[in-house]
């Protein structure tokens, strides 16, 4: 992977950019990784023939196989147009938003294991809308209380349906 | 006419005050579903269905359906306004609409585009009415062997109907099966692919795919733009409408020959997204002016927004009749059946006639809705779409995130809902479709069970998939269908081998 380089540009630019050409053998080699296991899966549970029929592991063995031989047809393919026209996966100011939108919300995840859906989504707005948008308190922050509230309320009084609490729920007693 | 009795009755079912309140709600969440990019019918439906758990299956599927409508009608506002298709099947109608829309026309293009939407799916619905009875009627004599073959069918039509590329749909189709199935073995009782953790023994859930393909990855696909939306303002009146409407009936063999693919394309399972590209292509073909094609012609309004609402309408077809559905929205209102304990397929017909004759008659009364309301209120959905995405983005991962959880309860689905957007994006780039891989992921455990109670009835003959007239022919027609695009695959081939440095070919795929 490129670093993420600041200029929005897009392609044409001197940078380094992610070619097409490279992701699409990465993807495959992946997809034939997964083939790989799902075959390996198959005949350890059994993939042959029982008196009464094919056994657990028959026809995720034939969907390996053919996940195999497709993700072998792309990279066979990838590797006869190699040479010719690569256009461009991602330019450098594009790698950049996808990591700006990507990086934070894994982020946000991790944050709910630890702090609960509504306090992490809060924050999460907050700091997105801040540091992207570059608005001012007085947007960001109705907007990041209410979304959460508005969920709770929802979710939580409404339906019934529990999401996820963290410390400060527990502290408020809710 | 039985079906017009039972329709009556549906009517009734559906004509209460709580329904009809549950449609408009579901119209109205649809539209910004559709506006909004990153949430689309499918996603948008999979993550409202949690809510529906505590309604009856009669309002649920009610307010999930008019949720799917009001997707359908909303991705045209996007598209002729911003220039930007709010969902996937309305890619096409941006092709005139939006140049209408410049040259001061957008009144009458989003009048043309909600009305061809309402005129297809009332077509689509009106073949429903009385064809879905027929077919539910005949499927009743099906077994494990026909159930099979009409899955086989299923995945066959996809792959010989794949505009693209087809390594990379068997590869998409392949890898929505490998998922399914992972988790318990309900026939044998042994684990696959589970590798000792207990967190996989649920195995993947569609909806969760569903989510994160969809909707993380369409967010991230979109903020590689930078996305600042710069759209046209747009004013409709009454008096916009009444001219646009005398100038529609001209266009009549346009709406049916629309109407035509997008049936085909429905109950096939092609989907609302090729329909409508097939369908503008047709129509620029067989156009008298097709260089008028692309500046802002209304029949290229009309023809892909006819073809999508019909295909997108007759999807439901196949979902009622034989419980495959027939497009990925399709697939997660099958879940959501599955869920309220409603086996889909041919003894619903029977069983829960209510529910069946419900859901029709509110597709009439929903749609209907739906031409009123996005009549009505389109500078308000205008408006949400000039919100900044910096502010829109986090709002829709949020309720992404909210929506993965709800489906089980388990935070394990909320990473899995990233990693699927990971691979939604990727995929989106390389041009591999989406569409297989759920359908797969949503009917890989019910292809492998008909295979295999079909291999216990035959006592592993293969033969039984030949066994009779109906079977086979199911089983010969899927095999042309696989086989269909192989002559011009051959021959494109060896023409591309004399034109070593053609250009790539665009591929447009969901």
């Amino acid at each position: 992977m490129e670093e993420p380089n600041d200029s929005s540009s897009q392609r044409g630019d001197s940078g380094t950019y992610i070619s097409t050409h490279i992701v699409e053998v990465i993807t495959a080699l992946i997809l034939l990784c997964l083939a790989a296991l799902v075959i390996y899966d198959a005949v350890r549970v059994g993939n042959g023939w029982e008196s009464d029929g094919p056994q657990a592991g028959f026809y995720p063995f034939y969907v390996g196989l053919l996940l195999g031989f497709a993700s072998l047809a792309i990279l066979v393919q990838q590797f006869m147009h190699r040479g010719e026209d690569d256009p461009v996966f991602l330019a450098p100011g594009q790698t950049y938003h996808v990591m700006a939108v990507l990086l934070p919300s894994c982020a946000y995840v991790g944050a709910i294991y630890l702090l609960g859906i509504y306090v992490s989504s809060a924050l999460f707005l907050f700091l997105f809308m801040r540091w992207q948008g570059k608005f001012g308190l007085m947007k960001t922050l109705p907007i990041s209380i209410a979304v959460p509230l508005i969920v709770f309320l929802l979710f939580d009084k409404w339906f019934k349906i529990a999401l996820p609490k963290g410390p400060l729920e527990a502290w408020l007693g809710l | 006419m039985e079906e017009l009795n039972s329709l009556m009755q549906g009517f009734a079912v559906a004509l209460t005050g709580q329904n009809l309140l549950l449609m408009i709600i579901g119209i109205l969440l649809g539209v910004l579903i559709g506006v909004l990019p990153g949430l689309g019918g499918a996603n948008g439906v999979a993550i409202l269905l949690p809510l529906t758990f505590s309604m009856s299956p009669t309002s649920a599927i009610i307010m999930l359906s008019c949720i799917y409508w009001g997707a359908l009608f909303g991705g045209a506002i996007t598209s002729i306004l911003f220039n930007i298709p709010g969902e996937p099947w309305s890619v096409a109608t941006t092709f005139d609409g939006y140049p209408m829309a410049q040259q001061g026309r957008a009144g009458e293009a989003l009048t043309a585009a909600f009305t061809s939407s309402f005129v297809g799916a009332l077509a689509a619905t009106i073949m429903i009415t009385f064809l879905a009875p027929l077919v539910a009627k005949f499927a009743l004599k099906f077994g494990p062997p026909e159930f099979f073959a009409v899955q086989l069918l299923t995945f066959c039509s996809f792959i010989g109907m794949s505009k693209g590329h087809v390594a990379k749909t068997i590869a998409s189709m392949t890898l929505g099966f490998s998922l399914a199935a992972v988790g318990l073995d309900t026939v044998s009782g042994q684990l696959r692919m589970t590798f000792g953790t207990t967190e996989l023994l649920r195995g993947f859930d569609f909806l969760i795919a569903v989510i994160g393909l969809f909707g993380i990855g369409e967010i991230l696909l979109s903020m590689e733009e930078g996305l600042a939306f710069k759209g046209v303002r747009a004013k409709i009146d009454t008096r916009i409408v009444w001219q646009t409407w005398k100038k529609l009936p001209a266009y009549w063999f346009t709406s049916v020959r629309a109407i035509l693919i997008g049936c085909w394309m429905g109950i096939t399972p092609g989907g609302a997204t090729p329909a409508s590209f097939m369908s503008y292509g047709v129509a620029k073909r067989i156009s008298k002016h097709p260089e008028k094609f692309g500046k802002g012609q209304i029949e290229g309004v009309i023809a892909p927004e006819t073809a999508a609402h019909a295909a997108g309408t007759s999807a439901l077809l196949p979902m009622l009749t034989l419980g495959i559905p027939g497009s990925p929205t399709a697939a997660v209102l099958l879940g959501g059946l599955l869920i309220w304990g409603l086996q889909p397929g041919p003894l619903l017909f029977v069983e829960h006639k209510d529910f069946v004759w419900g859901l029709i008659a509110s597709i009439y009364l929903g749609n209907i809705a739906g031409l009123l309301i996005v009549l009505t209120t389109v500078p308000w959905w205008a408006a949400i779409l000039r919100i900044p995405f910096s502010i829109i983005a986090p709002v829709i991962i949020v309720i992404c995130a909210i929506g993965a959880y709800t489906v089980h309860n388990a935070m394990l689905d909320v990473v899995l809902m990233m990693v699927f957007g990971v691979i939604g994006y990727i995929f989106k780039k390389l041009h591999y479709p989406l569409a297989p891989m759920v359908l797969a992921l949503v009917l890989g455990d019910m292809a492998e069970a008909s295979f295999r109670q079909s291999m216990l009835l035959s006592q592993g003959n293969m033969s039984i998939f030949f066994s009779n007239y109906l079977v086979g022919s199911i089983v010969t027609l899927a095999l042309v269908l696989l086989l269909w695009p192989a002559p011009k695959a051959i021959n494109d081939w060896n023409v591309r081998r004399r034109l070593r440095k053609a250009p790539p070919d665009e591929v447009i795929t969901e």
